[in-house]
């Protein structure tokens, strides 16, 4: 019989979280430092959430989502994490573009976009300036009703290579097409154009190691391969988790687990006033992506072709056709030896965006087939960037929706998490039920590593409220019993 | 508490949650955020350290009090005057 991950777990925690994605892991950590004593589950063996890895025979290493993040995450990592882990971050210089439209290389920041929108795309200088403004100006409070697609309009009208340029980056970094509210690509943009992008230098096993040590250090009761079957709830109020057959009491949950799952699996949407479960099961998923992990044989080595590649043979930017299975819009991600230091391996991870639909109902040989398309159309897409990549890969193989959804029990493998509605339910859920909180990636805003950091804390400040105002004492009797 | 007490405290926790912010010549009639580099996640982090120092809870609407270091002091000092054992 397996092992029973909570044996010797207290039986009561001021809060519990469920799920250790970014959002999950560092609202524990906030909470702990402010002096709760908090248990963190997670249902898979590796820490992480989507920020996560894999090792394969051959010395080969994968990072998921690794590739890249704003700068405002050195900030959020040194005032929520350690400065070691801000010490990491680096910039990564080599942003390629390349299209039917359009070939070139960026620094992504707001000074070389605007070179080239004034140089390359000939766009007037205060056109370009008033459009930065516009789009740093956007806030979670303004009118919603803009789509990206009229922000564009407005600023750049008719020019589709304007709107490839400024959009796909953003499309594959939280998969928001051009019919979201424009707010959340203003938000998103504004974040990256402020300094470039930038990575964890040391991999992504290297930073959840580092953060697993912090949240020990602060107290947090870490369990990993525990999966939470029911969040209790009696008179409107949350009680405890059930899990492994047992029941453990607490003042809050945290559920960094999908917004849906939350609701309509681990409490019952019976606990719930029906208008709010309306709003809630009209809330969109949003896609979710395939990629291909391609490993360079020990010994090998790649020239330095840039760092995140933005590459497409379609003729314009269209989002309906970013998630397509024949999709030829795709991000490669280059890993050279640098970003661990000490190591001398290389490995390429493709990206792009694709549709739940398209991948999770195939019989199991049409599946295994589309994978090996998918994996072949991808080696021949860059084979253009480097030629006869074939003779130096010894690893390949791909990840779809369905992979996505095997390891991260997400809905429908949705590795952007929710569209923007998703935001105000699970913003909602402690006004349904007292001392129920929701992190994790929705509303589109609140989803790539940034996002997911800074609303852990965000929420994690509510749930630190609501301990202090519904029981101040709670806590410490039982503590002391 | 003095007004000088309390805006050592508030200027002592935006060092710990701001540490980039050059504290040495802040205006108290100005808005923090017009002259310090601070965001909304910083004013949140302020939020957090006053209830776990202080016990001293901001509810969410009153966030903008918390403007500059006049508002802080006009708002917190009956907060903290609370505190002081009779």
């Amino acid at each position: 019989m397996a092992r029973d991950r909570l044996a010797d777990a207290k039986d009561y925690y001021d809060v519990i979280v469920i799920g250790s994605g970014l959002a999950g892991m560092t609202g524990a950590n906030k909470l702990a430092k402010a002096g709760r004593s908090v248990l963190l589950l997670e249902q898979h063996y590796n820490f992480g959430g989507m920020a996560t890895w894999f090792k394969r025979p051959g010395g080969h290493i994968f990072d998921i989502s690794l590739h890249g993040f704003p700068v405002g995450m050195i900030k959020s990592c040194r005032k929520y994490w350690t400065q070691e882990i801000a010490d990491s971050i680096v910039q990564l210089k080599g942003v390629r573009f390349d299209n039917p439209q359009f070939s070139f290389q960026t620094t992504f920041d707001r000074v070389d976009f605007t070179s080239k929108l004034v140089d390359h795309f000939g766009i007037a200088p205060q056109t370009v300036e008033d459009f930065f403004n516009a789009a740093r100006a956007m806030d979670f409070y303004d009118d919603q009703a803009m789509t990206t697609r009229e922000l564009f309009e407005k600023f750049f009208p008719g020019r589709t290579d304007v709107v490839r340029f400024l959009m796909e980056p953003i499309a594959y970094a939280n998969g928001s097409t051009l019919d979201d509210p424009a707010i959340t690509y203003g938000i998103v943009f504004s974040n990256f154009m402020s300094k470039g992008v930038y990575i964890f230098r040391g991999g992504t096993d290297k930073l959840i190691f580092m953060m697993k040590n912090a949240l020990k250090q602060n107290g947090v009761d870490l369990r990993h391969s525990v999966c939470v079957d029911r969040i209790c709830v009696e008179g409107g109020r949350v009680t405890g988790i059930e899990a492994n057959g047992r029941t453990i009491a607490c003042g809050a949950v945290l559920s960094n687990a999908n917004i849906k799952t939350t609701i309509e699996k681990m409490v019952g949407e019976d606990k719930f006033k029906d208008d709010f479960i309306a709003e809630a099961k009209a809330v969109r998923l949003n896609n979710s992506s395939c990629q291909v992990y391609m490993g360079i044989r020990k010994g090998e080595t790649l020239d330095n072709i840039g760092d995140l590649l933005f590459t497409s043979v379609d003729p314009e930017f269209d989002s309906v056709r970013l998630c397509a299975k024949d999709v030829t819009s795709r991000t490669f991600s280059m890993y050279y030896p640098d970003i661990r230091p000490g190591s001398d391996r290389y490995a390429i991870v493709s990206s792009t965006n694709a549709n739940w639909d398209d991948w999770a109902y195939l019989s199991d040989e049409d599946y295994a087939n589309e994978k090996e398309h998918l994996i072949k159309t991808t080696l021949d897409a860059l084979e253009k960037y480097i030629p006869d990549v074939r003779s130096k890969i010894n690893h390949v193989e791909a990840a779809t929706p369905k992979t996505f959804h095997h390891y991260t029990l997400q809905a429908q493998g949705a590795t952007f998490g929710t569209k923007f509605e998703g935001l105000q339910v699970s913003m909602d859920l402690p006004k349904q039920i007292g001392g129920l909180f929701h992190a994790g990636s929705v509303g589109i805003i609140m989803s790539g590593w940034l996002g997911a950091i800074n609303y852990g804390v965000i929420v994690a400040n509510e749930v630190d409220s609501f301990m202090h105002t519904s029981e101040p004492s709670h806590s410490k009797e039982r503590a002391a019993s | 508490m003095g007004d000088l007490n309390v805006k050592k405290i508030i200027l002592d926790i935006i060092s710990i949650v701001a540490p980039d912010a050059d504290l040495s010549d802040v205006k108290s009639d100005v808005r923090l955020r017009d002259q310090l580099e601070m965001d909304s996640m910083d004013f949140l982090d302020i939020v957090m350290e006053l209830r776990k120092r202080y016990k001293i809870e901001v509810p969410k609407e009153d966030y903008p009090k918390l403007a500059s270091l006049d508002s802080c002091v006009e708002y917190l000092s009956p907060k903290f005057a609370a505190l002081t054992p009779a």
